[in-house]
């Protein structure tokens, strides 16, 4: 289990790793606690790994009225910590807390994380709920339309991930997340976040295999939400909405 | 028996010095120079022809198949038991692959990294055949076989018809019930490894492996390469875990003993976590079919059961494959007394990895077998689970008692055990706590008592007929000229903390300080031969042998004590470190200076076998010490999501006299936690193709700190009549317990609904599961 060879690229400016990543047969490289075990199992076989946690455009955060910026290299224990600006309520903050285990917070980043696309990845789901938009090194695009599919997003060769904002919610929202795991700190079987704010109701349901299926208002409901989720198996189905059922109960209370 | 630091004192534990500063050294940390690595090519695919293998162009001389392997011969471990069916496993495959992770041939390069790049390119054409995955599938008429020449795919059938068979019929009570345990991986932090060199001074090969049998792993190594036994030492040093995952001759072992005297330099294999993973689930698979038959009283009458245990695709050395099975066959009745028994097993080959005894080995399906039956009989016959089983217990005035298997129950309280986990538990508060709470999360009550057979020698070994039969356990004793002891022992110390109890051994006989005692373990080059750390039996066997050889010691000890004294050697004793006289005493170390340094001092008589001595024993009789345990708990189960949480866990454990009860409680509460993951977590599915469901630890679930809850341990101490100090072995019973106690806990918490989860692991999709098939939704 270990590596075969590749390149290690530490670019120090965006223009630069963005032209090593223009190459079909590199990867970018967060806090690697997802990529690292890959490169291990030699799931992946890049040739040239280009390394962003030290590129000064993906790290700093910025606190405005009406949202929270954090740079793609922050890493989920400076969240956790409290060490960079929140949502009312350390929203963040708890979401951060309950990744994995604290070895893997301290390196892994918020935008290797959403860059990685993992299904059942807490910060896809929830971000995703609180519609949360992607600083690319070109555009921003909405999470929601980030993740094409397990483990992919939209992004084109060369594009990096800068940053992440998190729109604030008008005061007096209500936020509520469950998942569901074998045991803390593993990958949830069943994962539900919810926002209900002055604009409406949002619901992300994680974990399927895929994006996170979101549901807005009027569509958040257990009904839609069996018929939503009829491709599970029975009994997965009904951990999944019992997660539900416990989200929209807490936005409700 | 002695305060200070002798048996039964909770002193710390000599080696945790080492292990905590991370100063303990593992095969990880040896690398002599010159040491190349190996990587294994390792088949893919379950069950496959080899039709040819093809090296690396320019690589042929770094990448080694069956044939490049000239005299090496198939590992074979059989049981005389009649009609099992032999197999032979190739070190590297040859003409047939049978599991997912079998090794068909290996690579060395300079580091693992090039190793692995190489064995990338190693081409092995297969020609796929089709996969037994699932035991019950072996069994069948048509199934694909793995052996041709056995005609079917089972290792052993072993069937018992004991007692009146007329008893059961009319029986008022007639439970059945169809139980499935899980295939795990035993997973110790650090997993397989070895070190192999050829030492050309010796003109022997230095195997340092991770291994819990230094001894039969030199017998085993010595068979397969055609090498006398006396040029192959085995060391296996700082062991990180062993649970019977490391009870085994290895063929990584054979590969790496030919290839070093091959090469003529160093080789090294440490096993990585995907290789354990894929390649190394190998333990607990068991069904069964029981019914059983009581009275309206809820006394047990007769138990009918059918038994498979999934053995894989060989039969490892020395265990075999037919120990699990028909160790099901004689330990299914446990602690209970009753008039009639019939069990068939067999052992079925599949192509999944071969099976290996886990802590506890048959007796965690076991428990969970027989203790579900106690439960639905309780629930028949109206009454409470440990009523029931205070009425079939056998009762402590029957002790010593031959049960319906002919086991031999040493000693032990097995009623007052359980009335005191009962009482711990409080079952009446609890029950009313239980009936408050109908909505969708519901308590459960479990209990579970059982028995741990450990130390057992030669006259149950011998029956099995199996490559390994354990004899006379030797110590050798020998001071130093300074007073200080070393202890020299065949088995080996990853874990039970024997470095410590040994050297406590040692001070209730000789009373030298422990600090002053060296425990030298897992070499056979130093130590007298031994059958190694298996079945609990360390502490009964090489504790008994220190004993005896520091007892022969003394009396040598005192011969030059008295003459030092100008007394008579009737008039001393040895104790406290010194030779005590009427009217003085003189040090042990003063005796030892006085051998060694001074012999002019010497009485004409000394012994001139000196002071040192290799000393044998054997329990007064060797059916094995049978500690035994209950374990109560309570859950709660959500019948929504179907979290489980373990809310009380109370232990009562009788295991003799406790040579430490600090240790003790260690080996209850890890092996707790390893029960808690067979009750709750751990599962290798294999699919129908035979591949297996995780090569990673995200996928494979153990359970964590987290998982595991506060325990309450209460201890008796019945010691049993046939050991030196009157300890049985204790190391397994954490592990027996907790997959009965929390299956029956969840079942009582879904009685009510009328679910019940008739499979290990309990996870929450088949508590789910088993609540939408009782409210009729599929």
């Amino acid at each position: 289990m270990k590596a075969p060879a590749f390149d290690l690229a530490l670019p120090e400016s965006l223009a630069q790793a963005a032209q090593l990543l223009a190459s079909p047969d590199s990867r970018a490289m967060g806090g690697g606690q997802s990529l690292g075990p890959m490169l291990n199992l030699r799931a992946t076989r890049p040739a040239l790994v280009v390394k962003l946690t030290g590129l000064p455009d993906l790290i700093g955060v910025e606190d405005a009225s009406d949202a929270v910026t954090l740079g793609a290299a922050t890493t989920h224990a400076q969240i956790a910590d409290g060490l960079t600006p929140d949502l009312e309520g350390g929203v963040l903050a708890r979401i951060a807390s309950g990744i994995a285990y604290r070895a893997v917070r301290n390196r892994g980043t918020i935008g290797g994380s959403l860059c990685h696309a993992d299904p059942a990845a807490d910060w896809l789901t929830t971000l995703t709920a609180l519609d949360a938009v992607v600083l690319t090194s070109t555009r921003p695009i909405a999470l929601s339309a980030f993740v094409t599919g397990p483990y992919r997003t939209i992004l084109a060769p060369g594009e990096i991930v800068r940053a992440v904002r998190v729109p604030r919610p008008a005061p007096g929202f209500a936020w509520s997340y469950h998942k569901l795991c074998r045991k803390p700190g593993e990958f949830a079987h069943a994962m539900v976040a919810g926002l209900r704010a002055s604009s409406g109701l949002r619901l992300a349901i994680g974990a399927l295999g895929g994006p996170p299926l979101l549901l807005r208002d009027a569509e958040a409901s257990i009904g839609v939400a069996e018929t939503s989720l009829s491709f599970l198996e029975p009994a997965a189905r009904r951990i999944q909405l019992e997660a539900m059922s416990r989200v929209l109960a807490e936005l409700a209370a | 028996m002695d305060g200070g630091q002798g048996v039964g004192a909770s002193v710390l534990r000599k080696e945790d010095d080492r292990y905590l500063r991370g100063r303990g050294i593992y095969i990880a940390d040896i690398k002599p120079a010159g040491t190349r690595e190996l990587a294994f090519v390792r088949t893919p695919l379950a069950h496959a022809r080899i039709r040819a293998i093809r090296k690396p162009q320019g690589f042929e001389h770094a990448v080694f198949v069956a044939s490049d392997l000239a005299g090496v011969r198939p590992i074979v471990a059989n049981s005389a038991l009649p009609g099992f069916k032999p197999s032979a496993q190739d070190v590297l495959a040859q003409d047939r692959v049978r599991h997912v992770g079998e090794a068909v041939a290996v690579c060395v390069a300079a580091t693992r990294a090039e190793a692995e790049d190489l064995a990338e390119l190693v081409e092995v054409e297969y020609e796929e055949l089709p996969a037994v995955s699932d035991m019950l599938a072996a069994r069948a008429q048509d199934a694909p076989l793995l052996h041709p020449a056995w005609g079917d795919n089972v290792f052993l059938s072993t069937h018992v018809d004991i007692g009146e068979a007329s008893v059961r019929d009319g029986a008022p009570i007639v439970v059945r019930r169809t139980l499935r345990t899980a295939r795990q991986h035993m997973a110790p932090i650090e997993g397989r490894g070895l070190v192999a060199e050829w030492d050309s001074r010796l003109d022997q090969l230095v195997l340092h492996t991770a291994s819990q049998m230094p001894h039969i792993v030199r017998s085993g190594l010595a068979e397969c390469l055609g090498l006398p036994e006396e040029a192959v030492r085995v060391i296996a040093p700082d062991v990180g875990g062993g649970f019977g995952y490391k009870g085994i001759l290895l063929p990584e072992e054979v590969v790496a003993g030919f290839l070093a005297r091959h090469l003529g330099h160093p080789v090294r294999w440490i096993e990585d976590r995907r290789e354990a993973l894929t390649g190394g689930a190998n333990c607990r698979e068991h069904h069964y079919e029981l019914t059983a038959y009581a009275d309206r009283d809820g006394r047990l009458i007769a138990l009918d059961a059918l038994a498979t245990v999934d053995a894989g695709a060989y039969s490892i050395y020395p265990f075999s494959a037919c120990l699990e099975a028909a160790q099901v066959a004689s330990i299914l009745p446990g602690p209970y007394d009753f008039a009639a028994y019939r069990c068939s097993t067999w052992s079925a080959a599949t192509n999944k990895p071969p099976i290996l005894p886990y802590r506890g080995v048959a007796r965690a399906g076991v428990a969970y077998a027989m203790e579900t039956m106690m439960d639905a009989i309780a629930r028949e016959a109206g009454l409470e689970p440990h009523e029931v089983r205070l009425r079939n217990l056998i009762p402590p005035e029957a002790m010593p008692f031959d049960n319906i298997t002919n086991k031999h129950f040493d000693s032990g309280d097995y009623p007052q055990c359980l009335r005191r986990v009962v009482e711990a538990i409080d079952v009446p508060a609890f029950r009313a706590r239980q009936r408050e709470a109908t909505g969708p999360v519901r308590l459960g009550l479990g209990m579970a008592i059982f028995c741990e057979q450990a130390a057992h020698g030669t006259s149950v070994y011998s029956g099995w007929g199996i490559p390994m039969v354990p004899g006379y356990e030797q110590a050798t004793a020998r001071l130093s000229p300074d007073g200080g002891l070393e202890l020299r022992v065949g088995i080996q110390s990853h874990g039970q903390g024997l470095e410590t109890t040994l050297a406590q051994v040692a001070h209730s006989v000789l009373g030298v300080p422990i600090e002053r005692v060296r425990v030298v373990h897992g070499d056979t080059g130093v130590t007298p031969y031994s059958t190694g750390t298996w079945g609990s039996r360390c502490m009964v066997m090489a504790g008994g042998a220190v004993a005896q050889a520091c007892t022969e010691l003394a009396t040598r000890i005192a011969r030059i004590g008295a003459q030092l004294l100008q007394v008579a050697e009737d008039d001393v004793v040895v104790a406290d470190g010194c030779v005590r006289g009427p009217s003085g005493s003189v040090s042990i170390r003063e005796v030892a200076h006085t051998f060694y340094r001074r012999p002019q001092d010497l009485p004409d008589n000394a012994n001139p076998g000196g002071l040192e001595i290799t000393a044998g024993y054997k329990a007064v009789r060797d059916s094995g010490t049978f500690s035994y345990a209950a374990h109560a708990c309570i859950v709660s189960v959500d019948t929504r999501s179907g979290e489980i949480r373990i809310l009380d866990y109370a232990i009562c454990e009788d295991g003799g006299v406790l040579v430490n009860p600090m240790i003790v409680d260690g080996q209850v509460i890890g092996g707790v936690a390893q029960g808690i993951g067979t009750a709750l977590y751990e599962e290798m599915a294999f699919d129908a193709a035979g591949q297996p469901s995780a090569a990673t630890l995200a996928d494979y679930a153990l359970p964590g700190a987290s998982e595991v809850p506060v325990l309450r341990i209460d201890h008796m101490e019945t010691p049993s009549p046939y050991t030196r100090f009157g300890q049985k072995g204790i190391g397994e019973g954490g592990a027996i317990g907790p997959p009965a106690a929390i299956a029956n806990a969840v079942n009582d918490a879904l009685a009510g609904l009328g679910a019940r989860v008739d499979r290990l692991p309990i996870t929450a999709e088949r508590v789910v599961a088993a609540v939408m098939a009782a409210e009729g939704v599929s």
